[in-house]
């Protein structure tokens, strides 16, 4: 298999930096934008100045020290490319964009699936709003699964 | 079979007033907000005319470009369906390859309308809109003209989240930028907008000092024809969608990628239940998302060049639902009787020829070509503007400065029809002309300083590796402006 650049589908080398586990703990946004692409929203969207790019054509890297997991990027990102991920004793919970239907309700068992579509385990979904037009849900997967899961599908 | 979208998770289809009309005699219903086309073929009909050879036609391009949709509408011959709205009580019918005389009195050129203006902006685009609205804040008179129904050129179908700048709106959904757009245009009460009416010529008239434009304004699909005198003129056509030549290209299933987006998110229409994208640009991409989001399954995206073309992040979202994306494939043949039934794709060596052997066959109702636009020129030509090949721009493209003024004072141009590229530049090209075209007729609000900012965020966005292909164009089109006043 080729590099992102053929298959889409990144690979955990390819991030350009990765949180450790206490910053894990605490929960941070993770981004999967690593091109370089004209785009900044996310940058405008944290109130805290945790994204910073050097100009509007380079990725954005997060401070996860100064970020609070508030999600204000992920419901603003065109690319839906950031996630938040809180680690929580044996468990992950993982927060990501969300725009197909059914909208899966609180307590609803869902497919994690991984960057590629494939069903890698089972989900609990914790929370659901809606920000900026786009459904933010949580879920709750496996804590192995942290840096793996990052969709999910509706069992109704 | 019935291809409505039932639930869309971005937009509310529901709740529209039901419209019944004839089709070759049968009685269909379609909903409010439909145009004939898209009512037909959400009944299931793809067929919708017939080449000079007796072939089939189907649905291609949707916004009012090719011409696979012409049919007979209350007797009045060669309706562009697909951007005609769909009326109470309508008598739709397909029509053969020689149209007979109408039968209804046909007043094609019933009472003239003239208009006199400072700026005619031809398209209602992200480019026209912002051209309009940027001229009328700096004072000057406005005629916005589109062919359309709809204000807002290809950000209607947009259902996706911009990237750019706050200053692009990114981060909000191309269809609610259209809607921002519409009403700050509204909101002027200098500038005209008149739609369903193509700009489709222009003429010499020795009584105006300036230039004379044919309007053609449709109405209950008459035609009326406008005369619109103005001093300067501001082209933002837009594009049109390419086509890629294999063995039944022209069966009725094979869409632009533009088209199925409009018959998806513009009139909540499916088309078809199972989609091979051509393309893995970020038109292709971004319309694969939106097939999945409609409800259709899309077998696979395949794309010519050995990476994928479009942003990563797009490519993401697709394979995060498991859509595969293969590189070093392409679109050999489609076939199917009198619609597409599948389509064999094949694996390409670094030479880009088809490996033997490699053949698959995919089985899908829609084959979607997402293989790139071309400006539209053909007004620009007849306004006998200099014109340049450059690929990088997407064709043949009007050369002009970076106030976007081409080789004849006062013809502007701006967005797609300049030369490929983006909503977000296609905005600020917008205003850059129409600032330009303002204060080249006096008008001055602090013109000259808004337009460098312009210029120097337009620079700024097309600074990354992405923005190379505009860049080399924009580049080779001022070189062409500098050599042309050279030899003048
Ligand atoms: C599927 C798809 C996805 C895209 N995604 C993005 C994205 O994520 N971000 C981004 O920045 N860009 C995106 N783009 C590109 C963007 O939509 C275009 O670059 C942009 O719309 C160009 O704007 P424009 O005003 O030049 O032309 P258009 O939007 O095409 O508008 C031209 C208008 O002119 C009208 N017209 C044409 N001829 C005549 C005539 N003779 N008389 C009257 N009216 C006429 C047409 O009806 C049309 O409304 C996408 C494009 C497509 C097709
Ligand atoms: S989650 Fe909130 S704090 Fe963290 S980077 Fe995003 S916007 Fe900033
Ligand atoms: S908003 Fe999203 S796509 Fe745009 S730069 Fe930030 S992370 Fe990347």
């Amino acid at each position: 298999m080729g590099g992102y650049e053929e298959t889409g589908v990144l690979s955990l080398d390819d991030l350009l930096n990765i949180p450790s586990e206490k910053q894990l703990e605490k929960g941070v946004a993770i981004s999967e934008c690593i091109q370089n692409i004209p785009c900044n929203p996310c940058v405008d969207a944290c109130s805290v100045d945790a994204i910073s790019m050097k100009d509007i054509n380079s990725p954005p890297v997060v401070d996860y020290d100064r970020c609070t997991a508030c999600g204000n990027c992920v419901a603003v990102c065109p690319g839906l490319a950031l996630f938040i991920v809180k680690i929580k004793e044996d468990k992950a919970w993982i927060t990501l964009p969300y725009e197909f239907l059914p909208i899966p309700e609180k307590n609803d068992t869902v497919d994690a699936l991984d960057r590629e579509g494939n069903i890698v385990g089972e989900g609990k979904i914790i929370r659901v709003r809606k920000q900026n037009s786009t459904w933010i849900i949580t879920v709750e997967v496996d804590r192995s699964l942290a840096m793996i899961v990052r969709n999910i599908r509706c069992r109704r | 079979m019935h291809l409505r979208i039932r639930e869309h998770p971005i937009i509310d289809f529901s709740g529209r007033e039901k419209i019944s009309f004839y089709f070759n005699g049968e009685k269909i219903v379609g909903y409010k907000g439909d145009s004939i086309a898209s009512a037909i073929h959400a009944s299931g009909v793809k067929r919708l005319s017939e080449s000079l050879k007796g072939r089939h036609r189907g649905f291609f391009c949707g916004i009012g470009k090719c011409s696979s949709c012409l049919m007979t509408v209350n007797g009045i011959p060669n309706i562009r369906t697909c951007i005609a709205p769909l009326q109470e009580d309508i008598n739709v019918e397909t029509q053969s390859k020689s149209v007979p005389w109408p039968k209804v009195d046909y007043d094609a050129w019933e009472d003239g309308l003239n208009i006199e203006v400072d700026i005619l902006v031809v398209g209602a685009g992200p480019a026209g809109l912002s051209a309009s609205i940027e001229a009328a804040k700096q004072g000057a008179t406005v005629l916005l003209v589109d062919e359309n129904p709809r204000v807002g050129g290809q950000l209607i179908k947009q259902t996706h989240k911009f990237f750019g700048s706050k200053h692009e709106k990114a981060g909000i959904r191309g269809v609610d930028i259209a809607k921002d757009l519409e009403r700050e245009a509204r909101d002027h009460s200098n500038i005209k907008i008149l739609l369903e009416s193509t700009v489709f010529g222009v003429y010499e008239d020795p009584s105006y000092n300036g230039f004379t434009f044919g309007v053609m304004k449709r109405e209950n699909y008459k035609s009326r024809l406008v005369k619109v005198h103005c001093k300067e003129v501001i082209i933002s056509v837009g594009a049109m969608e390419n086509m890629l030549l294999f063995p039944g290209n022209d069966l009725p299933g094979v869409y632009g990628a533009g088209g199925v987006q409009t018959l998806m998110n513009v009139y909540g229409v499916k088309p078809g239940n199972k989609v091979l994208m051509v393309g893995a640009g970020n038109v292709g991409l971004i319309v694969s998302y939106q097939l999945l989001q409609a409800g259709v399954d899309v077998d696979r995206v395949v794309e010519a060049a050995p990476i994928i073309g479009g942003y990563h992040v797009h490519a993401a979202k697709l394979r995060r639902f498991g859509v595969p994306i293969y590189t070093s494939h392409s679109i050999k043949e489609v076939y199917g009787n009198d619609c597409v039934e599948g389509a064999f794709v094949v694996e390409l060596d670094e030479n880009w020829q088809p490996i033997e052997g490699s053949e698959e066959n995919v089985e899908c109702d829609t084959v979607c070509l997402a293989v790139g636009l071309t400006p539209s020129t053909r007004l620009l030509e007849q306004l006998h503007v200099e014109m340049a090949d450059i690929p990088e721009a997407g064709g043949r493209v009007a050369i002009h400065d970076e106030y976007m003024e081409t080789s004849v004072r006062g013809v502007y141009v701006s967005g797609d029809s300049s030369g490929i590229e983006e909503a977000s530049t296609a905005m600020i090209e917008g205003k850059i002309s129409g600032i330009s075209a303002a204060l080249a007729l006096g008008y001055n609000r602090d013109a000259e300083e808004l337009r460098k900012e312009y210029i120097e965020r337009l620079e700024k966005l097309r600074a990354g590796p992405f923005g190379e292909k505009p860049r080399i164009a924009k580049r080779k089109i001022l070189e062409e402006w500098r050599r042309y006043h050279g030899r003048l």
